[in-house]
């Protein structure tokens, strides 16, 4: 015989078993729509494919559902690294029609297994030259970040300045103050690799030699340099490989709040890392795809993503949000490589890093 | 007929996809397959993951033993709390222990200089002892606690030193569960993933690290498969031996041997010192970060849970509620095909119940990343569409808790006396009404304590959750905690710090009710 108590409980158990078997599919009303191009998709469902740091505001998908008919189903498939090793092995069986993410380190690798299906959006005029970096159009820049030295604000005053370059890392004065994490495990340490790359060419191997002689610190990933060896998580060094948008996220997720960052960003260190959306080859559902595409340069979609993700909207005349405005330095000339000489390149110097610097 | 389910629900889940990686990996380019063979890092590679496995297995026995010792042969208050307290870390996502480690080495100075531990392999043997010191403790110790002292005190009295008989008489008999015991930390340590990448520092790397490296960062699937195929041959090994000894394990009947004594002061003192310092000092920590803000202390980070981060699709407490999900439904499906593959490992044919035991076991020691490419590659067409499916990470889940309702169940039912069972059938018991009035009475107890490791296993894991392709309003607790750890912000890491500590609370109490059900088991975990 139940008690009353644990009737309630058991059907607060069923409930929230049936309410969390049910599917996300985010298809609002499929109202009827006035072009045909729009009739032919409407009501059709697409999946897309994302890495684990995709988000949205509530409702930016649904902005689509409402003018398309298209519902949206999201699978997020781990990092970026997992994603696309991921997308590669299902490549004769995609795992769905749309998939963001990928960016200019691992772009090579996905166009070379013929993940995408080219396509040129309309709204790609409003997106800088610099960041289409496929040509071809196989992939859509989406959105932007920089990968920089950022330093603790207070650790440095007129006898110690803030560093001001690559160079300057590598100068007595800044001895056994940096840590970096390891390119062959972390994204933000390969981009770091590559933005020396970019600046010394050839000369990047003596760069580093000199990095390692100025007792420079090598994480395996982001979250154990900055909360680990970083002032920020209680660490003594007080320069770290993170991103040019971490001192507004030290503002936002601050506790208490604070309205200056305790952290600067050294613009002249800065490697561009580019997001892409692609249409993955094999999908049928290529018009509600290209539809998708579409809407995510459209400004409802750009402007949410910097305090979704973090990240840059890569449509030059989207409204940035205020915490963006003020407490990001961004590079003006950042450092870059092709996407190409990356592909044939990245696992080469990676190799040769870890023997100039952990052997 | 019995053992169609398990075997079915081994070759779908386990054999099916793991054959078919490697089968991809290998055809993908053999030659270049072949030459990681020969590189001389390969071999180093090797030597280093086994000779760690082996190093942190016998140093995680030798610390256990004293806890062992005390929680199988006294009584006294807080006793099934202890135990309950040395499983917690089990758990616990590698993210936070090895931020809380980092932390206390940063505070003890062994972070540098001459007494350095940090990124050292005596940091990774630490945080090693530190994650499996329960599995000793409950293996050997429940079978110590059923074992009794009899031959002990019989050599005291004819003049052996206590020392002479703990040498001479305990550890010999207690051989076969140490055995046992030190196998499973052995797979566990030789398939460590995130405790080498943070506390072993950027130049460590074993099997696991290199297999995820060259898959996922390198795209380079043919040098992945060749150390996926080492690895799955040593974990092969590790298993065969494990079952060996399993089978020696001689489930001694229940001692009616009357109260345990009370322990001696110093020895309670000596452990309870000895186990505060291991597993108590890096759970303090994350106490300790979790309630503090600013300077001050305040229960804020852990009412923050209830509120969505934008950075996350839902908030942590959802992200606590589909890991409770996940792991019921994880825990129930680990307890059917665990149940009946015990009864198939012990009344089963000769081969069949071998291979069974074998081949359920495999999956303690399988390499996330080949789970879970394989399942990707292999789950992707009628009549096995999994990819997208909710069951997926569940089954995922389940694969690992088997082993644990296995390893508990086979010693309990093998201990049903025989002529219990004649008994039964001489009064004209029918083979099934025996099965469900002589063994089912007698499992049940064993089948809930099983179940509730595979909760355990379940909550905590991250591996293989994160390469299923999921809805991202399914993230689990631990997924959770590594995005809140993967954006800069004081707030954003106080709520990783008190999600963790309800990580631990969830599994502590979880492991309380398992003590509660405790009774007559006697051997296994």
């Amino acid at each position: 015989m139940y008690r009353p108590v644990q009737q309630m409980l058991l059907a607060a158990l069923l409930a929230f078993i049936v309410a969390a078997c049910g599917e996300t599919v985010e298809s609002a009303d499929p109202r009827p729509d006035r072009t045909t191009a729009l009739d032919s998709i409407s009501g059709q469902t697409i999946t897309l494919v994302t890495h684990d740091s995709f988000m949205l505001s509530d409702g930016v998908l649904d902005a689509f559902t409402r003018t398309t008919g298209v519902g949206v189903v999201r699978r997020a498939a781990g990092d970026t690294g997992q994603m696309v090793a991921t997308a590669i092995l299902t490549g004769g069986n995609p795992l769905g029609d749309v998939m963001f993410g990928v960016d200019n380190t691992f772009l090579q690798r996905t166009l070379d297994a013929g993940l995408f299906e080219p396509y040129v959006s309309p709204a790609l005029s409003g997106v800088p030259e610099g960041l289409r970096l496929d040509s071809r159009h196989r992939v859509t820049p989406i959105d932007y970040g920089d990968v920089c030295i950022n330093f603790w604000i207070d650790r440095f005053d007129e006898d110690l300045p803030p560093p001001q370059s690559l160079a300057d890392l590598a100068d007595p004065a800044y001895r056994g103050l940096l840590v970096v994490q390891n390119p062959e495990t972390s994204s933000p340490g390969l981009a770091f690799l590559l933005a020396t790359i970019s600046e010394y060419g050839n000369g990047w191997e003596d760069y580093w030699r000199a990095l390692r002689d100025n007792d420079v610190l090598v994480t395996a990933g982001w979250e154990e340099a900055y909360y680990g060896a970083f002032v920020s998580g209680g660490g003594d060094r007080p320069i770290v490989v993170s991103y040019a948008s971490s001192p507004p996220a030290e503002i936002v997720y601050a506790d208490p709040p604070v309205t200056e960052a305790p952290t600067g960003v050294v613009t002249d260190t800065c490697f561009r890392q580019v997001e892409f959306a692609g249409i993955l080859a094999g999908t049928q559902h290529r018009a509600a795809s290209e539809a998708l595409i579409d809407f995510m340069l459209t400004p409802v979609f750009q402007e949410d993503l910097p305090l979704s993700m973090f990240v840059y909207p890569a449509v030059t005349s989207t409204v940035l949000p205020r915490v963006f405005i003020d407490h990001v330095d961004t590079p003006v000339a950042p450092h870059h490589l092709d996407p190409a000489t990356i592909g044939a390149n990245r696992n080469i110097w990676t190799e040769r890093w870890t023997d100039l610097v952990l052997r | 007929m019995v053992a169609l389910v398990p075997v079915t629900f081994l070759t779908a889940f386990f054999v099916y996809p793991i054959t078919s990686i490697l089968w991809r990996g290998a055809t993908a380019d053999i030659g270049a397959l072949l030459e990681s063979f020969g590189k001389p890092t390969f071999v180093r590679i090797v030597w280093f993951t086994i000779w760690q496995a082996v190093a942190s297995t016998a140093l995680t026995v030798v610390i256990a033993l004293p806890a062992c010792h005390l929680l199988a042969l006294h009584r006294f208050r807080g006793r099934s709390a202890l135990r309950a307290a040395t499983t917690v870390p089990f758990v616990l996502p590698t993210v936070v222990v090895g931020g809380a480690f980092t932390a206390l080495f940063d505070r003890l100075g062994l972070d540098g200089g001459a007494f350095r531990v940090h990124h050292t392999i005596w940091a990774v043997l630490l945080a090693h002892v530190f994650f499996n010191v329960a599995v000793v403790i409950r293996t050997v110790g429940s079978f110590w606690e059923g074992m009794g002292i009899g031959p002990e005190e019989q050599a005291r009295t004819l003049g052996a030193s206590s020392w002479q008989a703990l040498r001479w008489v305990t550890l010999p008999r207690l051989g076969p569960a140490l055995a046992s015991a030190a196998s499973i930390v052995f797979l566990f340590c030789l398939t460590s993933f995130g405790v080498i990448l943070i506390l072993g520092g950027p130049t460590m790397a074993t099997l696991e690290t290199e297999v995820w490296r060259h898959a996922v960062l390198r795209g380079d699937l043919p040098s992945a498969t060749a150390l996926a195929v080492v690895q799955l041959v040593a974990v092969v090994a590790a298993v065969a031996v494990t079952n060996r000894l399993q089978r020696r394990l001689v489930v001694p009947r229940r001692q009616q041997a009357g109260r345990l004594p009370k322990p001696d002061r110093r020895l309670l003192a000596a452990n309870l010192a000895g186990l505060g310092l291991l597993i108590g000092l890096p759970v303090a920590v994350l106490l300790e970060r979790s309630l503090s803000i600013n300077g001050g202390y305040s229960f804020r980070n852990y009412s923050a849970l209830a509120d969505r981060v934008d950075l996350l699709p839902v908030s942590s407490l959802v992200a606590l509620s589909n890991s409770l999900l996940f792991a019921t439904l994880a825990t129930g499906l680990a307890v059917l095909v665990g149940g009946l593959t015990s009864v198939v490992v012990v009344h089963g044919r000769h081969w069949t119940s071998r291979l069974l035991d074998l081949g359920m076991t495999l999956p303690l020691g399988a390499s996330a990343v080949t789970l879970g490419f394989g399942m990707l590659i292999a789950l992707d067409e009628p009549p096995l569409d999994l990819r997208s499916s909710r069951w997926l990470v569940p089954v995922a889940h389940a694969l690992v808790g088997v082993p644990f309702v296995m390893r508990i169940l086979v010693p309990t039912l093998r201990s049903v006396d025989a002529r219990l069972r004649e008994a039964a059938a001489v009064l004209g018991a029918s083979p099934t009404r025996v099965r469900m009035e002589v063994d089912l009475p007698i499992a049940w107890r064993g089948l809930l304590v099983g179940a509730g490791f595979a909760f355990a296993v379940s909550i905590g894991e991250f591996g293989a959750t994160s390469f299923l392709p999921r809805s991202p309003d399914r993230l689990t607790a631990p997924l959770a905690l590594f995005r809140l750890l993967g954006t800069p912000g004081e707030a954003l890491r106080g709520q990783a710090m008190a999600l963790a500590v309800v990580l631990m609370g969830i599994t502590a109490c979880a492991v309380l009710a398992i003590e509660r059900v405790r009774g007559p088991i006697r051997g296994g975990l």
